[in-house]
């Protein structure tokens, strides 16, 4: 694990109209480490990873790649940079079927004239290649040319996690990845998580479940109310400190955001 | 709009009524449906006339089909992308009056086909500029066109038709036969016409896109589909479409006429819709059009074989769209 983190976000600020969202949050993950959201609803969490992949555009505060600043003025950005994301409400299209909804927007084009001249679709190879991630993650799938809508809300959300698994290159930030899933297949998706790490990527994790952020996460980021308000990780914190912060039943201590004192 | 959220928290029932797996089957492949009604008005239309079922007939019923037919193909790209045109047949006869004049003052006649075409495109690029970047209603937009582009083609045209006598202008009338049929030259323009935008919402990305926006343009945009790039591109498509429409109406009647086409919005709207396009977005073929349209093309014809009051067409037709829609819906609320 190196110690210049892959993302960092500095003072990030945002207000939808009169309603500001994020006070100036702090925001760090490393290559090779799960960083885990907590805080309770509403807390900004969401927002908070949005500005991180481009999706939502801060008022204020600064995002580093690398250590160099960057602006993700699309999501598109943020993914030409290796960054994948798994929404909250999964950004599928419902009438589409897997393999489109795996490539969308990046789809894949035939080789030789058909793809250049004619900009014809490789399907056979977006659904090979569909199939194949869908293997690699030991998904139980209908038939790869299924219609998404056609789905259980756990396979749904497969399909997102296959989609931003496949094509990360440097972080993978996934909001409640596990909400739709039973117990089987939450497992596949921690397991999943603990493998992309392993590969040396950064993931940014956004849980309500506290086992499961106890299970895989390194670092545990604490929101409440648009703050972070601590920095810690499972070996230094109980559970129940973690939800006392949550919900302000503890009050944040001073120095707590400092990210130095929590070095795994 | 089917949203995620709403289609991931609701859990589907398995019933096995047989209504409700002919509906699946419907929801699944709405266009069999379609099929099935086209089939059986020629069924019927064949058994009660003699004249029905001629090759001259079934190619007066592709020749009248040709301009709403030409219409609906831009109307489903825009109602694919969860959009409505209600100017198409205003900007259609925009480009007749504005080539007819052109010719009529002396320019060739190419040129004046082509700036006539081009003017329509602007007309379209600028519904996609105020859809896509003022984030107007589709509805609102093109409402307020028709009226714009209505009375504009009135001030040019000066009130009142006149013919239109030129080759190349009406050059898509004149007519190749194969067997005893003959076939006009619009009839396979149209045919071109429907295989490239086949081809394209098909067999590119930028299809898969349109559907995608239609879909869910929220998720549209987090993938990182340039959403209102395509919008753009949906729009001053359908009204270049709109503009070849324009031509092959001179080669139909060599005549430009304010006053013509005044409910081809409606009728090509009607012929997507019947074809199993849902009107909600996202979900839809232009094969379903082209069922639509000679669903349409056929009923007028058969029912004016029978000598039913033309009246009557008007009520099918409109029988037709709400149970279309309906289905649309009925299917839409199984499949969540
Ligand atoms: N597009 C928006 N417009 C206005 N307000 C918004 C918007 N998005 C989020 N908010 C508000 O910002 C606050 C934080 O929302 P956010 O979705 O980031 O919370 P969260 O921590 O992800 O909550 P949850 O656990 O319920 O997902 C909420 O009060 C929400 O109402
Ligand atoms: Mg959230």
């Amino acid at each position: 694990m190196s110690d210049l983190p892959v993302l960092e976000a500095r003072g990030i600020t945002k207000s939808y109209g009169h309603v500001a969202v994020l006070h100036g949050v702090d925001f760090e993950v490393r290559a090779g480490e799960v960083m885990a959201i907590v805080g309770d609803n509403g807390a900004g969490k969401s927002t908070m990873i949005k500005t991180l992949c481009g999706a939502v555009q801060p008022d204020a505060g600064e995002i580093l790649l690398d250590g160099a600043p960057v602006r993700f003025a699309t999501p598109l950005d943020a993914r030409a940079s290796g960054i994948e994301t798994v929404y909250q409400d999964l950004a599928v299209a419902p009438a589409l079927d897997i393999a489109s909804n795996l490539f969308l927007g990046r789809e894949l084009r035939r080789a030789g004239p058909l793809g250049r001249v004619f900009r014809m679709l490789d399907k056979p190879r977006m659904r090979a290649e569909a199939q194949r991630h869908m293997d690699e993650l030991r998904f139980r799938l209908p038939a790869i040319t299924n219609a998404v809508e056609a789905l259980s809300g756990g396979q749904r959300q497969g399909v997102a996690v296959a989609r931003a698994a496949a094509f990360a290159r440097r972080l993978v930030i996934m909001d409640e990845p596990t909400a739709a899933l039973g117990v089987r297949e939450t497992g596949q998706v921690l397991d999943l998580i603990r493998s992309v790490r392993d590969r040396g990527l950064a993931i940014v994790l956004i849980s309500h479940n506290m086992p499961n952020v106890f299970e895989v996460a390194d670092r545990i980021h604490v929101m409440r109310l648009g703050r972070r308000v601590m920095l810690t990780s499972p070996k230094q914190s109980s559970m129940a400190d973690i939800v006392g912060l949550m919900t302000g039943a503890i009050p944040a201590h001073a120095g707590a955001s400092q990210p130095e004192e929590a070095r795994p | 709009m089917l949203g995620v959220g709403e289609a991931t928290s609701t859990v589907a029932t398995p019933r096995t009524g047989v209504g409700t797996r002919l509906l699946r089957q419907l929801a699944l492949n709405p266009v069999a449906g379609s099929l099935f009604t086209l089939l059986l008005f020629c069924a019927i239309f064949s058994a009660t006339t003699h004249t029905f079922l001629t090759p001259n007939n079934l190619s007066l019923i592709v020749q009248q089909s040709v301009i709403v037919g030409a219409l609906a193909v831009g109307e489903t790209l825009v109602i694919l992308s969860a959009g409505i045109d209600l100017a198409n047949g205003a900007i259609c006869v925009l480009g007749t009056i504005v080539a007819g004049k052109l010719v009529d003052a002396g320019y060739p006649a190419l040129p004046c086909l082509l700036a006539a075409v081009a003017l329509c495109t602007a007309v379209g690029a600028v519904a996609g500029l105020l859809v896509s970047r003022l984030r107007l209603p589709p509805f609102i937009v093109t409402l307020g066109l028709l009226g714009i582009v209505t009375a504009a083609t009135r001030l040019i045209s000066q009130g009142g038709a006149f013919p239109v006598m030129d080759d190349l202008l009406a050059w898509s009338g004149n007519s190749l036969r194969i067997g005893s049929a003959p076939i006009t030259y619009g009839t396979i323009i149209l045919a071109g016409l429907y295989l490239l935008v086949w081809y394209m919402l098909t067999q590119t990305a930028w299809g898969t896109q349109v559907y995608a926006l239609g879909n869910n343009p929220e998720a549209a945009r987090l993938v990182g589909i340039p959403v209102r790039r395509r919008l753009l591109s949906i729009y001053s498509l359908a009204a270049l479409i709109y503009g070849v429409a324009a031509w092959l109406a001179l080669g139909r009647i060599p005549n430009a006429d304010p006053n013509a086409l005044q409910t081809a919005n409606l009728d090509s709207i009607t012929a997507v819709v019947i074809g199993g396009t849902s009107l909600f977005g996202g979900r839809g073929s232009l094969f379903g059009t082209l069922i639509g349209t000679l669903i349409v093309g056929v009923l007028r014809n058969g029912l004016t074989l029978e000598g039913i009051d033309p009246l009557w067409q008007d009520l099918v037709t409109g029988i037709l769209v709400i149970a279309a829609v309906a289905l649309d819906q009925l299917t839409r609320r199984r499949r969540t």
